[in-house]
């Protein structure tokens, strides 16, 4: 029999605790098929953020670091300048690096730090339930923004591939998107290529994914894919931002 | 050896890379900056890594990565950066990882001011981050001092993989001192084999964590914590016994302020007052055992506390003398350091009302 399909060797056995329909279970697998894909399984150690994916250090089967939320860049700043050969990468939600961690990630961006940042934006804290994020929409109903987003009151979303983008120290930045089969395929493509500019020694690369979140934007998971093309990238274009040469 | 004269800052960066510190992860503040300046020019040519974080939060992670990593770290900092840096201290605790801290104290709160004082004791003994945890606080009295106990410091942090804390203050760190750089006797070391240095598959994966969402698990962590600290309190509690054999009184005081009590001690006996001096080496864990010593001794009448602060170590004095003898404070802050005038002024006064 030939095996047409089976779990990245870079995931643990250890069944997810996503909300059903959240597209974290997506991206683990796209960022444990470019570890696989690239054979760096065991050079790669991972710092694991606050938020939804705080158990990322359960999932992946390399070397885990847990970090403070927002702190991951610099945690990762801290391996990478000690293990240079290994490959380190930072997976952080939009409260962690957009919001309490912007100075670390524009820093370790600026520093063009040899690391892949995954930066899984779906406009919500997810974990804390359904508070504002730097990048909820104008508009968007909240916890915390019951009437909808007021840029006079809780000012504009944060995009920050455009603003990562330009820093002269960023290697690679790009938005990508998982609401449907074509777009997995092109994330996929983005975060491997992210990983390999570290093996190759080009420095820093973000790839942003956006992401569902159906619990607290209370939709069903398929309502919540529709929302991510339908409201989420018209604010949050997709594409290359930034790519050294 | 030959000695040398040195800066205080300097000599604690020349005796961390002694001790095989390679990475060291900064930010500005007065008055410890020459520590980062030293590592900024020194490090790269021995191929170390010196990188100025964009904060002291930064700063603190990077260590806390770096020590993951299994590297020889510090870090160094003054009051307000030390504050800053309390949310990294208590994950690095939390997570059992060794790194040392190094804190030129200056005058709080707020902002303050940038002369030295004693005023982060209760930051850097009780906590200062969140959590049930302690660090291994030393507080140096001399430049050689400095020099020992940090190059001590690496080893000790790596011996029981907790966070250590060298506590001196803006008077230490920028005064000069002739200096002899003598590495303690060796400690016999684990091998780093929780450190996250990618796996190959022969070992199981590391995970370098202080989450335990789990209540029932968190408390056995915690439980466990305090096992290594009570082994901690067991073997490294260091202090000085200075003239204390028929003393009337016995003043504790630790870092600069013991420095001036020793002059004091010699102004003390030509008024026929005999001072003792219990100088705490490590201010965590705390020497309670001698002050207990001499507060059950009939030649000591009184102790006192001297401290540039407002009071935080007498907690720990109280604490030792338990009630048998009354404990007296005097105490400058702001950056104030006190003349052994004011200390022996004070010391007549309290003797007045024993005698």
């Amino acid at each position: 029999m030939t095996v047409v399909f089976e779990k990245p060797k870079a995931l643990s056995e250890v069944p997810f605790h996503y909300c059903p329909g959240c597209t974290h279970g997506i991206i683990h697998r796209l960022v444990a098929e470019a570890i696989d894909d690239l054979n760096i399984q065991d050079k790669a150690i991972g710092v694991a953020p606050v938020g939804c994916s705080v158990f990322a250090y359960n999932y992946f089967a390399c070397d885990m670091h847990e970090a403070a939320h927002g702190r991951a860049p610099a945690v990762a700043t801290g391996i990478k300048r000690v293990l240079p050969d290994n490959i380190v990468f930072t997976y952080q939600g939009d409260g962690d690096l957009a919001s309490i961690g912007a100075a670390e990630i524009v820093h370790a961006a600026a520093r063009n730090e040899n690391i892949t940042v995954i930066f899984v934006n779906n406009a919500i804290y997810g974990m804390t339930g359904g508070q504002m994020a730097p990048t909820t929409l104008i508009g968007q109903v909240t916890t915390t923004s019951p009437y909808g987003r007021d840029p006079k009151l809780a000012g504009y979303p944060i995009k920050i591939s455009e603003m990562l983008a330009t820093l002269d120290g960023a290697y690679y930045v790009e938005r990508v998107s998982v609401h449907d089969v074509k777009h997995i395929k092109q994330a996929k493509k983005a975060i491997k290529k992210a990983f390999e500019n570290q093996v190759n020694n080009k420095g820093f690369s973000l790839i942003e994914v956006l992401s569902t979140c159906p619990t607290n934007w209370g939709m069903s998971p398929s309502e919540s894919l529709d929302w991510v093309k339908d409201n989420m990238i018209p604010v949050y274009p997709l594409g290359v931002k930034k790519e050294g040469k | 050896m030959e000695k040398v004269l040195m800066k205080g800052n300097e000599a604690i960066a020349e005796a961390a890379i002694q001790a095989g510190c390679r990475y060291f992860f900064g930010y500005p503040i007065t008055p410890q900056n020459e520590i980062p300046a030293y590592m900024a020019k020194k490090l790269p040519k021995i191929g170390g890594t010196f990188l100025q974080a964009e904060s002291e939060v930064s700063a603190i992670n990077m260590v806390y990565g770096a020590a993951g990593a299994g590297a020889r770290v510090m870090t160094s900092s003054s009051s307000p950066g030390i504050s800053l840096k309390q949310e990294g201290i208590s994950y690095i605790a939390g997570a059992e990882l060794p790194c040392v801290i190094v804190n030129i104290v200056r005058g709080g709160p707020g902002l303050g001011g940038i002369q030295p004082a004693q005023s982060d004791y209760f930051q850097a003994v009780k906590g200062g981050g969140h959590g049930d945890y302690h660090l291994i606080v030393y507080a140096p009295s001399t430049l050689q001092e400095m020099v020992s106990l940090t190059m001590g410091a690496f080893d000790v942090a790596d011996l029981y993989r907790n966070p250590v804390m060298i506590l001196g203050d803006g008077m230490l760190g920028q005064m000069m001192e002739p200096v002899e750089f003598i590495k303690p006797p060796a400690r016999e070391l684990p091998k780093k084999e929780w450190a996250t240095t990618g796996c190959d598959g022969t070992r199981e994966t590391n995970i370098i964590n202080s989450l335990y969402i789990d209540p029932a698990e968190l408390e056995k962590k915690v439980e466990e914590l305090y096992k290594k600290y009570e082994l901690i309190k067991e073997q490294e509690v260091s202090y000085e016994e200075y003239n204390c054999e028929n003393a009337d009184i016995i003043v504790t005081a630790y870092g600069t302020t013991s420095r001036i009590v020793k002059s004091v001690i010699e102004m003390a006996k030509e008024e026929g007052i005999n001072v003792g001096l219990i100088r705490p080496i490590t201010l965590w864990p705390f020497p309670y055992e001698p002050i207990s010593k001499y507060a059950d001794k009939d030649h000591v009448k009184v102790f006192l506390s001297v401290e540039m602060s407002k009071g935080q170590m007498i907690e720990d004095v109280k604490l030792g003398v338990n009630g048998k003898k009354d404990v007296y404070f005097y105490g400058r802050t702001g950056g104030m350091v006190p003349t052994p005038d004011d200390i022996l002024a004070e010391i007549r006064n309290i003797m007045k009302g024993v005698q």
